[in-house]
């Protein structure tokens, strides 16, 4: 059973290739609960990839993965989401005609089970429509709920990405560049959106904007070259030599 | 940019249980399908016609319309529920009851079986497949001979009694009250799937299959449900055009059929409840008129409807019924 001392996620030699390139090498990873992560990188790091092997969407061909201690490898992407492993998309992946209450109340029925029901009308499920709305309530997106995703203000359509993964419950959750195209005042708001979801829920958030990357990391992973650098709190990561050469430096200059 | 916010207070419960209530159109709608039973008492063959082809049309707006999955063989599920009905009364089953029940039946179990493949397929390489399969249950069911009559159509399909009392005449009075019934019922079954939340996790599928795995949605396994159904659907209207018609021709298997079908779907406006009961209407009719006046070109008039429909109204007729329709209450105060 999955105690407070057993990990939220963790990765064991985790590799994947494509042909001769190696996209991701040797990656260990233990990530306790209700934990803050941030993961940085140069382009090309292979911050996505780790975030696509974690989550089933790419198979790696060595290594293991484990949610609260169980290993869940083998699983296919929808499984992984229903024991609470989920992500979100760097480039909106939502439901251009839907509404937005419409897309969360479609994930909260699959985590409920009734997505499949066929018999009873939605409006038979008020608890669903009820749960969805909150959801948008607290990401601010209630008052656009009877929209159409479409017709979303950009920003909008990046929360309402965070309310679609909010709604299946996660235990571990991936935001690959939440605020990826907001401008740079809106992506604070984003952030803190983020920053005030329930400590259950163990965040890992990919983010290039350093401030809001030490503002809201309580710990940093940094990727160079399909391998993790180093790992540890802002102050070690923001005082460590090989990261200001490959990284911070590389900006600074 | 901020786009303005709504002004009126949402209700989200109040949406969905609008969405469901019946609508004045759609009791006119329902009521004028009534019509030719006092109008055109002389063209009650083309009515139940149109009822069974509207039918047909439905199943295919389920994986087309509502599931976005694309279909050239569609007419393989239509062919199964039609020679199952009638093979069925040839060998003294002729109750329709039970043909329509067998006939679904086959036609879903050849709808599931075939479900694995094409819940892994999407747009070209799914059309291929669909259209592949369609050929090889027409030409299976072409040397078939001993079971189908091959290329001269079943022999001795026998008329039932509706309810064991009900002969169908010769005006097809009988036969459109049938038809019509089957395709109201199986209307009423497809309505509350649309609403329910399956009918949104098929919108979803449509929108967008590779986010609903990220969801926790296993897709593959709701196509497969959705295809199902729809082979059941269809297999159903196969049926009512055997014992309407008292014939089985291998034309029921024609990829003519599938594509019509599609044409049909697109004329009246894909994944709309209503898309293919008006395209149905809007095919046979123009058909019917068209083949009076030149009986070997009439797919020109067809062509030349089609190419203006997508054009003008790329939802189809009742998309651009429904563009009109915010228009004009969008101007109004």
């Amino acid at each position: 059973m999955s105690t407070l001392s057993t990990p939220a996620l963790s990765t064991l030699g985790l590799e994947k290739r494509f042909g001769s390139l190696v996209v991701a090498s040797d990656i260990n990873l233990t990530i306790p609960h209700g934990v803050r992560y941030a993961l940085i990188g140069p382009n090309g790091a292979g911050k996505t990839t780790l975030i696509n092997l974690i989550t089933g969407m790419l198979r790696p061909d060595a290594g293991k993965i484990l949610l609260g201690g169980a290993e869940i490898t083998a699983f296919k992407p929808d499984a992984r989401v229903k024991h609470g492993l989920v992500r979100t998309f760097q480039i909106n992946a939502l439901f251009p005609q839907l509404t937005a209450l419409e897309a969360v109340t479609l994930a909260v029925c699959e985590r409920q089970g009734t997505a499949g029901v066929w018999w009873k009308p939605l409006s038979a499920y008020p608890d669903a429509v009820a749960e969805a709305y909150a959801i948008l309530q607290t990401l601010g997106l209630a008052a656009d709920g009877d929209r159409l995703t479409r017709e979303l203000a950009y920003g909008q359509q990046r929360l309402l990405e965070i309310a679609l993964a909010l709604a299946t419950k996660p235990k571990v959750l991936l935001l690959d560049e939440p605020a990826a195209g907001v401008p740079r005042e809106e992506s604070a708001e984003l952030f803190a959106a983020i920053a005030g979801l329930s400590k259950d829920i163990t965040v890992l958030f990919i983010e290039h904007d350093m401030d809001l990357v030490f503002r809201f990391a309580s710990r940093i992973i940094v990727m160079v070259g399909g391998r993790i650098l180093v790992e540890g709190t802002p102050r070690e990561i923001a005082g460590d030599a090989r990261v200001r050469e490959v990284y911070l430096g590389g900006e600074a200059a | 940019m901020a786009a303005p916010a709504s002004s009126a207070v949402f209700e989200p419960g109040g949406h969905l249980e609008a969405q469901a209530r019946w609508s004045g159109w759609e009791i006119a709608f329902w009521l004028a399908t009534l019509l030719p039973f006092l109008l055109f008492p002389n063209h009650l063959v083309l009515a139940s016609q149109i009822a069974i082809t509207a039918l047909f049309a439905l199943s295919l707006d389920l994986i087309l319309g509502y599931a976005g999955i694309v279909s050239l063989g569609h007419a393989a599920f239509f062919g199964l529920g039609a020679y199952t009905a009638g093979i069925m009364s040839k060998h003294g089953w002729t109750d329709p009851f039970l043909g329509l029940l067998a006939g679904a039946a086959v036609a879903g179990i050849a709808g599931y079986a075939t479900s694995f493949i094409i819940a892994r397929f999407r747009h070209l390489p799914l059309i291929m497949i669909t259209m592949g399969l369609g050929f090889l249950l027409h030409e299976a069911a072409n040397s078939a001979e001993w079971l189908t009559g091959g290329s001269d159509g079943l022999q001795g399909v026998r008329k039932g009694k509706l309810l064991g009392v009900i002969a169908f005449d010769l005006y097809g009075y009988a036969a459109y009250a049938y038809a019509l019934c089957v395709l109201f019922l199986v209307f009423l079954a497809v309505r509350r799937l649309i609403n329910s939340p399956f009918g949104l996790t098929l919108r979803g599928i449509r929108e967008n299959p590779v986010r609903m795995p990220a969801i926790g949605a296993p897709s593959r396994a709701h196509i497969r449900k959705i295809y199902t159904i729809a082979a059941v659907v269809a297999g159903i209207a196969g049926a009512v055009l055997t014992q309407t018609t008292a014939t089985v021709s291998l034309g029921v298997l024609d990829f003519q059929r599938s594509a019509d079908v599609l044409v049909i779907l697109v004329l009246g406006g894909a994944g709309r409840l209503y898309g293919g009961l008006i395209g149905a209407v809007i095919f046979l009719v123009a058909r019917d008129q068209f083949s009076g006046i030149a009986p070997q070109y009439w797919y020109f008039w067809i062509g030349a409807l089609l190419v203006t429909v997508v054009m003008l109204l790329p939802n189809g007729v009742l998309g651009g019924l429904a563009h009109l329709t915010r228009r004009w209450r969008g101007a109004a105060p």
